[in-house]
């Protein structure tokens, strides 16, 4: 094989208290599909946010060459111009302009502003006959089904004359027969000479497509390997993926597990746009009090889409499924019925679905529980800023006084306002949807505490994270999903990390297979 | 009445991380956050003393003091409606035509069909509500942009109006009437040289206003929370007194205190207090500031937007009736701009665009800035429309330096 078409040196990036990258390698040879895996978060995403300079020259440290050039790319215009495409798994398509529209978006077949269509349109026709999509480019982007837009997402990198294609979860919204088509289309573009990246948690489809994977883990390259004609097996990627050292520390605690608390039978949403797909299926699981039990999964297993679905129907559309508290059938129709029959949901969006931002802690605190701090309607400013004093201190959290406004806060503090929201609210089911995403060391540590003295207190806890050691360091017993099913249900003894990540990658077809 | 009022974040419980904080320092603090309504205050205060020398002191005048009041009431009473629909997040285009179709209405069941004016004005503020909640219902349960659904109640109230008084004026209405706009207070007891009602009144407002502050600072000590410094404290009654016992001095050197400005004055303390006391007025905030997370905390946001947009009718309905009282005639054309008049007030006093920012007081002030600006230039003799150049600077310039602030404080 040629020499390396991209070469990224000793890559470093740093967000304000997080280290999302550190001194990462990772060397693409031309021609060849390279597969980056990683667990979430594991820095991959950032990783391609250099390469493509959405993370501008200057922002991180560490040298891109690319052809053999340094590079220093100020925006992704710039990347693209030297054909570096990035195709994100939320595709950014206008929906409501033409596939050859969209294929020349700000790209447009044009002399002096004025656009050719002439041109725009035979172009654009020839681009779809090379990703083998059968539509006429005066197709709206609506009308088409997911897998066509990936294709045409492809057709506008090769307008955009790609070099080096790089797809963020290609396949992770697609069907299987889609999947497949995409796939040889990769293959196909390899062999005229592009070299591709692309991001997977689908390890069968690595393994079929890559010539070599790059296992990232924490922000760090851990290793490169080069897969033979012989192939590679999933159990060599996890093995790379998963082996963290368990460096945090977890409260010690004996449970007390009690009755059975809170049970989900054969839960099933359907997406909110496409029906036809089912984003949560079949999905049973139960919590006792006193318990902690962990959902893991990777990312579009639809573990947060079952939490917000049960969570008074706030995500997609309700297909099937009962929930039960201590045994009786329960109503969760909407939010309010959830919370008034003591379930709470603490998102793992905080900006966006957590906090009001531009207000202060004190009113954070209250608003899911208002009624606490007021009698007849009036709310007692008084007794409101004395609790949310009494969380301030409990909590630790770090701000000058509870009026402070929430958006002015770091992420864990963020994190803590947001828990003691729905710890005020007094609930018996707690679901903590990746409670500690994106916060420091420290304040990890102390959320770890406050979810066991929750436990030690009676409460049933649900815990949705993607870090496993995480799980394995705080849960009593931890169910996989992957592509909206439960695929395993493990005690805290037995469980591995490999154990849970072959569960956590287990897809339907190869859960067929087994069968 | 309006000075009496305090707005949330100068209550007495403002905060203190550290002892002993030096008193620049509290102030700061106490101001932080509500630059921009204080911000107003002071602009306000700056254009009264500017205007009052450039008129030679007209502008002060206790006759011109009531004309200004009673020529803005209906606009203030819109602004309060106005600010609470904006902190939720959305827009009312249709407050004017609503104003007219409502006046319209009242016009024709009390000079056509010989209502008694009260039945009348019952009716009509039902009207207003339940135009609010025809409104309300597109937007909040159907999920239509406000804009779009007042814009077309913008169209649809002034074809009404234009139905309803098949194009002509309808007049005269009763006194009782007349007066909701026009009226004063009645006078009692022995003759002097001030109206002894009005002065009664100022006292026992005064009175309340600083048994309410005493109380206020007593509660924040027994709940263990630090209060505000006693030198400021005293200040601020000091403040208090001088502003009320000036304005009722004013008030009660001509008529006594309009109708309106009682009217105002109950409004101003009904819906200051619902919006910062109350559990709905929180969600009003909590849904403007963030919608998505205040569903996810119960809040029951469709209902909230829904009542905010049928409190707004009946906002409107009363300023129609305002209006139509001040004119003494129910026409086809009132109501012209009243929307762009009150959504501009609730601005240049302290909403935000995206929603969940503002307060009652912060759409008087702004109603006020305006109005006083329109009065002083009458009175120097600025044509109107360099009148219409100056107030859409003025928008300008105090939503830019808010936006401006914001960003300097890097949020």
């Amino acid at each position: 094989m040629a020499g390396p078409v991209l070469e990224m040196r000793s890559i470093s990036k740093s967000f304000p208290g997080v280290k999302a990258l550190s001194e990462v390698n990772l060397t693409v040879a031309a021609g060849e599909v390279h597969a980056i895996c990683g667990e979430n978060g594991a820095g991959k995403s950032t990783l391609m946010k250099v390469l493509s300079g959405v993370y501008p020259h200057g922002s991180y440290e560490g040298e891109i060459l690319f052809e053999g050039e340094p590079c220093q790319f100020k925006d992704i215009r710039a990347s693209e111009q030297r054909g570096i495409v990035i195709i994100h798994q939320e595709l950014a398509l206008v929906p409501y302009l033409s596939i050859a529209e969209n294929v020349f978006l700000g790209n447009e077949h044009a002399s002096r502003g004025i656009i050719s269509w002439h041109r725009t349109l035979t172009h654009a026709a020839e681009l779809l006959r090379q990703v083998g999509l059968d539509e006429s480019p005066h197709t709206r982007i609506a009308d088409l089904g997911v897998g066509k837009q990936q294709l045409v997402e492809i057709a506008k990198a090769l307008a955009k004359k790609v070099k080096l294609l790089i797809l963020d979860e290609p396949t992770a919204a697609l069907n299987d027969e889609d999947s497949r088509k995409l796939l040889d289309l990769i293959l196909e573009l390899k062999a005229q000479g592009i070299s591709c990246i692309i991001i997977s948690h689908k390890l069968n489809e690595i393994a079929r497509v890559a010539d070599s994977v790059t296992i990232l883990r924490d922000g760090q390259t851990i290793e490169t390997i080069a897969i033979g004609p012989e192939g590679i097996s999933e159990d060599r990627i996890i093995r790379g993926m998963v082996g963290r050292d368990l460096e945090h520390r977890y409260p010690e605690r004996t449970p007390e597990i009690g009755e059975l608390a809170f049970e989900v039978e054969d839960w099933s949403v359907r997406h909110p746009i496409d029906q036809q797909r089912m984003v949560v299926d079949g999905a049973s699981l139960n919590v006792r009090s006193g318990e902690i039990v962990g959902i893991a999964g990777l990312m579009g297993a639809g573990r947060t889409e079952l939490a917000m679905s049960v969570f008074g129907r706030s995500y997609g559309r309700w297909a099937s499924g009962t929930v039960r508290l201590h045994g009786r059938e329960i109503r969760t129709r909407t939010v309010p019925e959830a919370i008034g029959h003591g379930i709470a949901y603490v998102t793992e969006d905080r900006k966006q679905l957590g906090l009001n931002l531009i207000d202060d802690i004190s009113r954070n605190i209250s608003l899911s529980a208002l009624g606490k701090v007021a009698r007849f309607g009036r709310v007692n400013r008084h007794e409101e800023t004395k609790v949310a004093e009494s969380f301030r201190r409990t909590m630790n959290i770090k701000a000058p006084t509870v009026f402070t406004r929430t958006g002015t806060l770091s992420g864990g503090n963020q994190q803590k306002v947001v828990l003691s929201k729905w710890i005020f609210a007094g609930p018996e089911v707690l679901i903590l949807d990746e409670p500690t995403r994106g916060i420091d060391i420290g304040a990890k540590a102390e959320i770890y505490t406050v979810i066991a003295d929750l436990a030690a207190q009676g409460k049933a806890v649900l815990v949705i994270s993607s870090e496993l050691p995480e799980l394995l360091g705080l849960c009593d017993r931890i169910y996989t999903m992957a592509e909206g099913r439960i695929t395993g249900e493990v005690a805290r003894a037995d469980a591995t990390q490999e154990s849970l990540m072959r569960l956590m990658t287990m897809s339907a077809a190869s859960s067929n297979e087994q069968v | 009445m309006a000075q009496t009022e305090t707005t949330p974040d100068s209550s007495p419980m403002a905060p203190q991380a550290d002892p002993g904080p030096s008193l620049g320092g509290v102030l700061a603090r106490a101001l932080r956050g509500n630059v921009r309504q204080y911000g107003m205050l002071v602009a306000l205060a700056l254009i009264v003393v500017l205007f009052q020398i450039w008129t030679d002191g007209i502008l002060l005048q206790p006759l011109n003091i009531t004309n200004l009041i009673q020529q803005n009431g209906y606009i203030l009473i819109l602004a309060i409606g106005m600010m609470i629909v904006i902190i939720a997040g959305h827009i009312d285009l249709s407050v004017g035509s609503l104003a007219a179709f409502v006046g319209a209405a009242a016009a024709v069941m009390m000079v056509k069909q010989h209502l008694p004016w009260p039945v009348a004005m019952v009716i009509a503020l039902v009207i207003g509500a339940l135009a609010g909640a025809w409104q309300g219902f597109w937007i909040a349960y159907l999920g239509i942009p406000s804009f779009i659904v007042t814009l077309a109640g913008m169209l649809l109230f002034r074809g009404g109006t234009q139905i309803l008084l098949q194009g002509q004026s309808v007049a005269p209405f009763p006194k009782g009437f007349q007066s909701i706009s026009s009226g004063f207070l009645p006078e009692v007891g022995p003759r002097t040289n001030y109206h002894n009602l009005t002065l009664l009144l100022g006292l026992a407002v005064l009175a309340v206003a600083i048994l309410q502050e005493v109380r206020g600072r007593r509660q924040t000590v027994s709940y263990g929370l630090e209060p505000l410094p006693i030198a400021l404290f005293l200040t601020k009654l000091a403040v208090i007194t001088t502003a009320v016992v000036a304005f009722t001095m004013l008030l009660a050197s001509y008529h006594g205190v309009p109708i309106v400005l009682l009217i105002l004055g109950a409004l101003l303390v009904g819906f200051g207090y619902l919006m910062r006391n109350s559990i709905i007025g929180r969600h009003t905030y909590a849904i403007g500031g963030n919608e998505p997370a205040a569903k996810l905390s119960g809040v029951k946001s469709k209902r909230v937007v829904f009542l905010a947009f049928v409190n707004m009718g009946v906002l409107a309905a009363l300023a129609g009736l305002v209006f139509a009282a001040r004119l003494n005639a129910g026409t086809p054309q009132a109501g012209i701009n009243f929307e762009l008049e009150a959504i501009a007030a609730a601005f240049i006093g302290g909403a935000s665009a995206s929603g969940g920012v503002g307060t009652v007081m912060g759409a008087i002030i702004g109603g006020l800035v305006l109005g006083v600006l329109n009065n002083g230039m009458s009175l120097v003799g600025v044509g109107t429309d360099y009148q219409q150049v100056i107030k859409g600077l003025v928008l300008l310039a105090a939503v830019g330096f808010d936006v401006y602030n914001k960003r300097r404080a890097g949020s």
